[in-house]
């Protein structure tokens, strides 16, 4: 570790630190103006803030019901992810089986699937053949946490590997030998010493999740409707609800905050997507 | 060594549910892609035409122009975001006060949705009400106009990317350099090498496999990239921001031409694994096997 001058680095960081907050910053700002304001001349800083928007968002219950599910999906998709991802990646590192680099390769190509086309099949798949009598995939929270998993699950086989290759063998073979179940190996020796990997994994896997778009748009009406689409809702022909969207885009914000949060210390030993260490 | 049955039993729900959401739904689109078809006409019967979709987009020169854009904006993006992002991390590297204060705040647009940042975007850059091309013009006299100049178009969802995803570059990179050991760097420096020296024959080839996985992962996201510039540019003005995902989107909803849209979306898909494969094997895969 050198030192230097704290000062320059100081104006230096600031500096990064203002391109990087700017827009944020601004989509603060639009949340905070009344609609007749966004169209006059743009100005650095508010001086009395509007809380109308805030207010209406905050009122409006649908929109409540939108981040419950944005939560439930993205958590739920976030641990299935982490935890089979960890149960592949432990296959993969550990068993000579056959073709399982292909299998590895395999996974990540579900993540470059340009997703327009892709809504249709999932669409058909989930309204006419993913059925139980009456009951169908679609527009349910369970059928988005799976359908999340084609671009989460390959995500988090990749994060995770590097992590699992890391873990000596002869760890395993000593647990064996202890008389250690091959579950007890799994979830008592090897797991938490992958937590590192494991915090990043979610992390990312929820972010992403919790980002999506285009999927919800489309697979889902009422029940499971997202955070996300909901923002879309005020994209509309008559205009776009820019201050409304701005605060719900705000909202859609501090959740991922607080959990980027959490795992801010793990972050950096856990993130080698596909990378071991040399 | 323990038996195979239990590898496979762990890899099966993973296999399972790629097998149900990944592998069944591209089988359709394929199947699809031999056909004419518009399923929101009035007459909407499938019909069988072979390989016409595949040879018609040999000499679709919206398609091909739409390959060559996402090129272009994958290569310009993932290059600088590289650049800064190395610089970046080698920065963080150092010790200076509030440093962890400072990266927290670096990564804060990586937690944004792609929606988000395209729509504070579009508010930032539209003409006469966006606060950027406002100061441009009265501070440098640039008039900058997204929704005219296909230059400027181009530019800003350049720069929006690099904003958006140069924290995870820099994240992965800090990852790998803080994993290297110090004496090589001790080692060279008594020997008195230079910076550039240690950069290209030390620093360089250790991090080497965290590069390539970093460059692995932002080519594969930036090719589907859809949602920021859906939002930002809706892929005007003209084609300049025309990206294979956004060419699809309009080739098939608009359109209503899914047949083809299909057959669009296998070759694009097509291509992405073949690069990403290249990239993987040559790169990747060697290291890996080299260690285990």
């Amino acid at each position: 570790m050198r030192k230097q001058n704290p000062i320059i680095g100081l104006v230096f960081w600031s500096l990064v630190s203002f391109l990087t907050l700017f827009p944020i910053y601004w989509l603060f700002v639009i949340s905070v103006k009344p609609a007749v304001q966004l169209f006059s001349t743009p100005d650095l800083w508010v001086t009395d803030p509007f809380w109308g928007n805030y207010a209406k968002v905050w009122g409006d219950r649908l929109l409540r019901s939108y981040m419950l599910n944005s939560i439930i999906i993205s958590t739920g998709n976030a641990v299935l992810c982490t935890i089979l991802g960890f149960f592949a990646c432990y296959a993969l590192s550990r068993f000579n089986m056959a073709g399982k680099e292909s299998i590895f390769f395999w996974t990540i190509t579900n993540r470059m699937a340009p997703p327009a086309v892709f809504l249709l099949p999932l669409f058909l798949l989930m309204t006419q053949v993913y059925t139980i009598g009456e009951w169908r995939l679609l527009d349910t929270r369970i059928g988005m946490i799976l359908v999340y998993c084609t671009f989460n699950l390959p995500f988090a086989i990749w994060t995770l590997r590097p992590t699992l290759e890391g873990i000596p063998k002869e760890l395993d073979e000593a647990a064996f030998v202890d008389g250690a179940s091959p579950w007890q190996v799994i979830t008592e020796v090897i797991f938490p010493l992958c937590r590192p990997g494991l915090a990043v994994t979610f992390i990312l896997t929820w972010v992403f999740a919790w980002n999506e778009y285009l999927l919800a748009a489309t697979l889902t009406n009422f029940n499971a409707r997202t955070l996300t689409t909901g923002l879309s809702e005020y994209v509309t022909s008559t205009g776009t609800e820019w201050g409304i969207m701005a605060t719900i885009s705000v909202f859609t914000l501090i959740p991922a905050l607080i959990v980027f949060s959490m795992v801010q210390k793990h972050i950096v030993a856990g993130l080698t997507f596909g990378a071991v260490k040399g | 060594m323990q038996s195979n049955r239990l590898g496979w039993i762990l890899l099966a729900p993973t296999m399972v549910i790629l097998f149900f959401f990944g592998v069944l739904p591209f089988v359709y689109v394929l199947w699809v892609s031999f056909h004419q078809w518009n399923p929101f006409a009035v007459d909407p019967t499938m019909v069988f035409n072979g390989a016409d979709n595949f040879r018609k987009i040999v000499f679709d020169a919206a398609f091909l122009n739409s390959v060559g854009v996402t090129v272009m904006f994958v290569f310009f993006a993932v290059v600088s975001e590289l650049i800064i992002g190395y610089f970046l991390a080698q920065a963080f590297m150092r010790d200076f006060p509030g440093k962890s204060f400072f990266r927290t705040i670096h990564t804060l647009p990586l937690i944004m949705a792609p929606i988000i940042v395209g729509s504070v975007w579009k508010l930032m850059m539209t003409p006469s009400i966006g606060i950027i091309p406002h100061y441009l013009n009265l501070w440098f006299g640039i008039s900058v106009n997204i929704g005219t100049s296909p230059a400027a178009a181009f530019t800003t969802i350049v720069i929006m990317d690099i904003w958006h995803w140069t924290p995870l570059v820099t994240l992965t990179l800090i990852a790998a350099l803080v994993s290297l050991p110090a004496d090589p760097f001790e080692q060279a420096q008594i020997d008195g090498a230079n910076k550039r020296q240690i950069f290209w024959h030390i620093t360089l080839p250790m991090i080497a496999p965290a590069v390539v996985a970093t460059v692995f992962i932002r080519l594969m996201d930036a090719l589907r990239t859809v949602d920021e510039v859906w939002m930002l540019t809706g892929g005007g003005p003209g084609s300049a921001t025309r990206f294979v995902g956004v060419h699809i989107f309009k080739e098939v909803f608009p359109k209503t031409n899914y047949g083809y849209g299909s057959t669009i979306s296998v070759i694009v898909l097509y291509l992405t694994i073949v690069a990403c494969w290249l990239l993987y094997v040559t790169m990747l895969a060697p290291r890996n096997s080299r260690k285990g």
